[in-house]
């Protein structure tokens, strides 16, 4: 079996999980978010402040730019792996990821506790 | 590579790759519109009020289309992981199928947008 390649999974299959979990968490996040403001014609700052300061919308809005993260890595890693064949033009396009990656988390947490 | 014809099911996984490539990108101009919706209802207006702007309203829309076909295209890879669809024909239709639904999908969110 293929070793922790995209160090992120304990193996290609782990990998492999990780991104379809995400996946449907990145999908039903995009639905529930999509669904409320076509379903608020009228959306004002209240109604959409309210819904953010909802404790289970927060955890879900982390979880969800969590997801992202670890979804965005692997895939990512296996688009790096295809197309860039110097070893250390793909090392520096990896950190570069993790760094964004890292970045987005913490940012999404200031938001989502922050306001 | 003009000699090269692309099957549909190269078309439609490709497309999958780049609006994945393409969201990754997005995400900083999502989170700064939320941040700034959020904070303050100035700054909810001021949102409102860019995303009005023509040349936002194509991002936006352009994001939006990335993600819808993003999704099909992902449903149609997590079915085929569980058994659905595996033969060529089945795959062939699936990718006619996930190309016509993002296009309209992506007309619809233009008309929502205009
Ligand atoms: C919202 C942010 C998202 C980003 C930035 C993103 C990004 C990516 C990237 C870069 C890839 C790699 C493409 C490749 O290997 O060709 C990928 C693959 C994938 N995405 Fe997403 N994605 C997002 C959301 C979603 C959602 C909501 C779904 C739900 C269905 C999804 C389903 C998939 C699947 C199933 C794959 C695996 C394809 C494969 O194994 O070849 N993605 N994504």
């Amino acid at each position: 079996m293929v070793k922790s390649v995209t160090s992120v999974g304990r193996s290609g299959l782990h990998d492999w999980m990780i991104q379809r979990v995400s996946a449907v968490i990145l999908a039903a996040y995009s639905i529930y978010i999509g669904v409320f403001v076509l379903s608020t014609p009228d959306l004002h700052f209240s109604v959409w402040q309210g819904l953010f300061a909802q404790t289970e919308i927060k955890i879900f809005s982390f979880l969800a730019i969590l997801s992202l993260c670890f979804h965005a890595w692997i895939g990512l890693w296996i688009i790096s792996t295809d197309y860039l064949n110097i070893l250390a033009l793909r090392l520096v396009f990896q950190v570069v990821v993790i760094i964004l990656c890292l970045a987005f988390l913490l940012w999404g947490a200031q938001i989502l506790w922050g306001f | 590579m003009a000699a090269f014809k692309w099957p549909i099911t190269a078309i439609s996984s490709i497309l999958h790759r780049v609006t994945g490539v393409l969201l990754f990108l997005a995400v900083p101009f999502c989170l700064w519109t939320l941040e700034r919706s959020l904070n303050s209802e100035a700054g909810f207006l001021q949102v409102k009020s860019m995303l009005s702007g023509d040349c936002a309203k194509f991002i936006t829309w352009f994001i939006l289309s990335s993600l819808t076909y993003h999704i099909i295209a992902g449903c149609k890879h997590l079915l085929m992981d569980v058994g659905i669809g595996e033969s060529l024909e089945s795959g062939v239709l699936a990718s006619k199928l996930v190309i016509i639904l993002g296009i309209l999908a992506a007309v619809g969110l233009g008309v929502w947008i205009w």
